[in-house]
């Protein structure tokens, strides 16, 4: 009696599962198949001239222009050196960015005096539209790398500093209590209650703010530079060359995409007290 | 100052001498807080109250009557307006830690295991991780939960988790525990279980305990004296001796009619605080 039911158990299971696979390997199917009608209707569209490919480019002449950066080089030289020479800005500016960022949000989160007298000058300054910086950033630090560095420094500081501040902010005061009666100093409270209790704020402000260092290093690029993906843009922009920006752009977002990953692969490691909704398997 | 002392308040502090001292004197305690449309209201007034080593102590009243307030006294979170705490005959002037304060929300560490929380209070202390461990592993043993060490808090029932923040604020053996309508949100079975348990880890201590509850039925079988909170301001009404047998056991003991005796004595004079802080609600919602 027990096995019988056991068996159907397993057989529901297994079905259930069966179900699970074939539902993904229709979303996989359905997703190819969308690229496909996009690009596709691009390309006959443009070959057939209903939309000029003078101003829309087209998807056969874009790879090939990858192709060709990737094999031959780019008009800045090699194509892995200029996406280097971006990542290198977008990584610095967001690796202080953070830090920076998380140091701040923690201080003036836990010293309410700080955030009292600091507070409008920090809302001030993020109203200003931070990229019109990256003019003067230009100015200070010249046309090379610390320009770029500083410019997608702000972008990233504001949004992870807000998000950190928050993160402190709404820790559950009870539990801060529960801690300092157990014997938590001030100390040990910021680092091993706050600090984890704010982490799941922190990190989801890095999905954005890894998108905001790669736009910080590429627009200081367009304003002024010798190398980089942003000049390569610039550089094809200025030839009237579509086919070059859209492929700049498909580089930038293959790496957006990349750290996007990355970064959540690290949130699912910090944060593995979360609960997760894939625990649940509906059958 | 001398105007909001008790007038039984008549020693002086150096006289008292701290090894004999009750383990928690409220002495004209009061609380004020400023809401934020800047009026002053008035949560604890003249509150009078000790404590004696050893003892068990509920604090019954109606909602919002400031009976949580009293507790945030005695360990020292929030200072009083008025008035003097004394613990173990020193007056209150920081966070108590030789204090166990069971609160009424859930305040696990969620990122930490029932392990981490549980070592938590001995990790804070300074104790090496490996000892402070092997101890929690006893206390989550004591308290039913061997086999769970590595569970999350979100990964189990209110139940469990009352359980694990029993064993965390217990497990630095604490002279004075504090509970503020500790079991509150658990289902009646539970509860009632979790009354016996927690009757039987403090028993095998000479802890004071200070329970605050609005469960009358639950106040009484818990505890060796009661204490009536008038409705907001809060201060005491009547203070009752709960002279039933110990051991106890909560489910049974609710029928013995020295319980149902002393049940009517002290509703009798709470029903008018209820009544009153009901009409109040009534009118301001």
């Amino acid at each position: 009696m027990a096995s019988l039911v056991h068996a159907t158990l397993d057989e529901g299971v297994a079905t259930a599962r069966a179900k699970v696979r074939r539902h993904r390997q229709l979303v996989i199917t359905l997703r190819i198949a969308f690229a496909i009608v996009m690009l596709g209707s691009w390309e006959i569209l443009s070959r057939t001239k209903i939309i000029d490919p003078f101003f829309f480019g087209r998807p056969s002449e874009i790879g090939h222009k990858i192709w060709v950066w990737a094999t031959v080089g780019t008009p800045d030289g090699p194509l892995w050196d200029q996406v280097w020479i971006t990542m290198e800005e977008a990584l610095l500016g967001f690796a202080i960015g953070v830090g920076a960022g998380i140091i701040f949000g923690l201080a003036l989160g836990r010293i309410r005096l700080l955030a009292e007298v600091l507070g409008p000058y920090i809302k001030a300054a993020n109203s200003i539209p931070r990229v019109v910086l990256g003019s003067i950033f230009i100015i200070w630090l010249g046309l090379g790398l610390p320009s770029k560095v500083a410019l997608a420094f702000v972008l990233v500081f504001f949004v992870v500093f807000f998000n950190a501040f928050q993160g402190v902010r709404e820790v559950n005061e009870d539990v801060i209590a529960n801690a300092r009666i157990l014997g938590a100093s001030r100390t040990t409270v910021t680092t091993q209650v706050v600090l984890p209790s704010a982490l799941t704020w922190i990190i989801a402000s890095l999905h954005t703010s890894f998108g905001f260092a790669l736009v910080g290093a590429v627009v200081g690029e367009f304003i002024g530079s010798i190398h980089g993906l942003g000049h390569l843009i610039a550089f094809a922009q200025g030839t009237f060359d579509t086919n070059g920006v859209f492929a700049a752009m498909f580089i930038l977002a293959v790496i957006a995409l990349a750290a996007e990953f990355l970064i959540t692969t690290l949130e699912n490691r910090l944060i593995t007290w979360r609960p997760s909704r894939r625990d649940e398997v509906a059958l | 100052m001398s105007t909001v002392i008790a007038p039984e308040r008549e020693f002086s502090p150096a006289t008292t001498l701290s090894a004999d001292a009750p383990a928690i004197e409220l002495l004209g305690a009061a609380k004020r807080f400023r809401t934020p449309s800047g009026d002053i209201y008035t949560a604890l007034h003249d509150f009078n109250l000790t404590v004696g080593r050893g003892e068990f102590v509920s604090i019954v009243g109606p909602t919002g009557c400031g009976k949580s307030t009293t507790l945030s006294l005695i360990s020292g979170l929030a200072p009083p307006s008025a008035g003097e705490v004394r613990v173990m005959g020193e007056p209150v002037a920081s966070i108590g830690t030789q204090l166990g304060y069971v609160f009424q929300g859930d305040v696990l560490f969620p990122w930490k295991s029932v392990i981490g929380n549980v070592s938590a209070g001995l990790r804070f202390r300074g104790m090496p991780k490996k000892e402070a461990r092997e101890r929690a592993r006893e206390w989550i043993a004591k308290v039913g939960l061997s086999g769970f060490e590595d569970h999350y808090p979100h990964q189990l029932s209110g139940g469990m988790r009352k359980r694990t923040a029993l064993a965390q604020s217990l497990i630095t053996s604490p002279e004075i525990i504090l509970m503020d309508e500790p079991f509150s949100a658990l289902d009646v079975q539970t509860r009632t279980l979790m009354e016996d348990e927690l009757l039987e880890l403090w028993s095998s201590t000479s802890a004071s305990v200070v329970f605050v509850t609005h469960d009358l039925e639950e106040a009484i079988a818990l505890s060796d004296r009661v204490c009536v909170m008038t409705a907001g301001p809060g201060t005491v009404k009547g203070i009752y001796d709960i002279d039933l047998p110990r051991p106890r056991h909560v489910a049974e003991i609710r029928f013995d009619t020295r319980f149902v005796e002393l049940y009517r004595d002290v509703w009798e004079n709470l029903r008018d605080e209820v009544l009153l802080s009901y009409e109040r609600a009534k009118s301001n919602g």
